[in-house]
């Protein structure tokens, strides 16, 4: 009896241990982000680090300023959710009320694979592919543009969107369609009268999930954005706060290599921020459900 | 909607107005579905039939010779291998244990709903962060140089909060009365969870160590700053864990963006496609399988 008392003692102990993992892990995380992120920042000054125009890392008097890096990743991701949300709203749609249940289906698959191909197999087929296309269609010099990210970002976090959305649309009580219907609205009109604003709560988490997504994403971005330091502009080559991190992080040093850090804590805080964001819109979606 | 059959007769009672809205949003809601699947069609495709063609036996079972200008993966093959197997080897007794603290031990509720927003949180974080912080402390303060084991105990990371969350939603469907029954045949709490509840629950453990398996072939960003992009084999396990190796996907990146061997970087992409085809099938199997045992 005893030894048995012990053996679910230390079971105990470890199943806490185990518990707390995940605890453990962001704090850990979070203190190392922001241990060595602040240095640099502090011998950089935080005004002159987060709203300088020029980044020049590796200049005899080199300067360190982030601002087309900050501009840039809140374009690329505001231009993804702009083109991706409407594309994966309205397939969302056609999963959760147009197509039958035998025809949705057999097309959940096709956006579940999508949100399993590796993200350096969509930078790839973006450099092969749409980067030349680009610089075709619009006559630039170089394809490797912002606009080659964003798209890129676009296709990349459609899945998050169509899943959440489509899950928040099938909650919505069906006998808010069959009223509206009832009173002779068309299957198009409650749809986006009735459905969508009653979804609203878990329509807007998806799209967060995406700016998070999108805001996050680098190696893709890397291979299709041209990855040079210039202020944010649609058809020109540009850096995102995570490309600045990965395109120096092998050979830098020193302050430089600080600095990087820093980018890091500053793209450490957007995402914490939007997590916050999204965990309240969650809650709140529940709330309704109740 | 099955109620809509009857909506043709109401239409023609409808203004020309709300006619066309209807008609351009329901072509915009098919469009845009079309516009997902040929995307992935294309993709697919694509990849296929830039990066099949590249597949030889050759390529698949040599290792890269600079001198000779042969490239071959058999090593990041290797190496891919042995990081899914560390980290889960790692990652499952954490994840399972903590999912089964979460859910058969916890009792202060305000510390359960703090783990499960960090391990929403740990989804949230970029990877390219985990690199960053697994540099800093596997491969800087542990010593662990850019090695597989300094890249695998960053994923373990990454992929705990897969296998909590496929894991506790199966502990959640156990029924509580297989529980309650084995608690009024004096069985204890932990003799219970080992025989009766973890057994119920292999279907959420099997799932999660899938989607986990898919997101460590598809990694590139944690792994590169962790674990290198070596690509000398090394065959012997313990020797590998401490060596730098490139896992596919890193090495898709690394021939792409420093070699500019597109070839390679296609074969390899076609490699993963058929990886992450099989996963899929593979969780969506053990879903449907598993489900009937528990």
């Amino acid at each position: 009896m005893k030894a048995r008392n012990i053996t679910e003692r230390i079971m105990s102990v470890i199943f806490i241990f185990c518990g707390m993992i995940s605890i453990v892990a962001v704090v850990g995380i979070s203190a190392y982000m922001i241990i060595s992120g602040l240095p640099a920042i502090k011998e950089i000054g935080l005004t002159k680090f987060l709203f300088g125009q020029v980044w020049k890392s590796t200049a005899s008097e080199p300067l360190f300023g982030i601002l087309p890096f900050i501009l840039s990743s809140i374009f690329a991701t505001f231009g993804a959710i702009l083109i991706g949300v409407p594309i994966g709203l309205l397939m969302s749609v056609f999963l959760s009320k147009i197509a039958s249940p035998k025809l949705a289906s057999a097309v959940r698959p096709a956006v579940e694979l999508l949100a399993g191909i590796p993200s350096v197999v969509y930078g790839l087929v973006g450099m092969i592919v749409l980067v030349p296309l680009i610089m075709d269609v619009f006559g630039v010099k170089s394809g490797s543009t912002l606009f080659a990210a964003i798209i890129v970002l676009a296709i990349m976090i459609l899945p998050s969107i169509v899943s959440v959305s489509e899950n928040a649309l099938n909650s919505v009580p069906k006998k808010y369609e069959e009223a509206s219907l009832a009173l002779g609205a068309t299957q198009i009109e409650t749809i986006f009268k009735v459905s969508i604003p009653a979804a609203k709560s878990g329509i807007t988490a998806g799209i967060v999930l995406g700016i998070g997504r999108a805001i996050g994403e680098a190696m893709a971005v890397m291979m299709v954005a041209g990855n040079v330091a210039n202020m944010p502009k649609l058809f020109g080559s540009v850096r995102l706060l995570t490309t600045a991190i990965a395109s120096e992080m092998s050979y830098a040093g020193g302050l430089q290599k600080q600095a990087l850090f820093s980018i890091g804590l500053v793209l450490f805080v957007f995402i914490m921020i939007i997590n916050v964001i999204l965990n309240t819109l969650l809650k709140g979606g529940h709330k309704d459900a109740n | 909607m099955q109620t809509e059959k009857s909506a043709p007769k109401l239409c023609s009672k409808i203004s020309a107005n709300r006619r066309t809205k209807d008609v351009v949003l329901k072509a915009l809601i098919y469009v845009s579905a079309l516009i997902t699947i040929l995307l992935l069609v294309g993709l697919i495709g694509y990849i296929f039939y830039r990066g099949l063609p590249h597949i030889s036996w050759e390529f698949l079972t040599t290792q890269r010779k600079v001198l000779e200008d042969k490239i071959g993966i058999l090593p990041n093959i290797i190496f891919t291998l042995y990081t899914i197997l560390t980290s889960l080897v790692i990652a499952l007794p954490i994840g399972i244990g903590a999912a089964i603290y979460l859910n058969e031990y916890a009792t202060n509720k305000r510390l359960v709903r703090f783990t499960e927003f960090s391990t929403e949180t740990l989804t949230a974080i970029p990877s390219i962060i985990y690199g960053l912080v697994g540099m800093l402390f596997f491969c800087k303060k542990l010593g662990l140089k850019s090695s597989i084991l300094a890249g695998s105990l960053t994923l373990v990371i990454m992929i705990l909060p897969s296998i909590i969350r496929t894991t506790q939603e199966s502990l959640k469907t156990t029924p509580q009365s297989y529980r309650d029954g084995a608690a009024a045949l004096g069985a204890t709490k932990w003799y219970t969870i080992r025989t009766i509840v973890l057994p119920c629950t292999i279907d959420g453990i099997v799932s999660g160590a899938i989607l986990a398996i898919g997101r460590i072939v598809g990694e590139s960003a944690a792994l590169l700053f962790t674990a290198g992009a070596g690509y000398v084999l090394v065959t012997n396990y313990l020797r590998a864990l401490t060596t730098s190796g490139g896992t596919l996907s890193v090495m898709l990146y690394v021939y792409v963006m420093e070699n500019g061997e597109f070839y390679v970087g296609f074969a390899i992409a076609a490699i993963l496609m058929v990886l992450v085809l099989i996963l899929n099938f593979a969780a969506k199997a053990a879903k449907k399988k598993l489900k009937k045992v528990g």
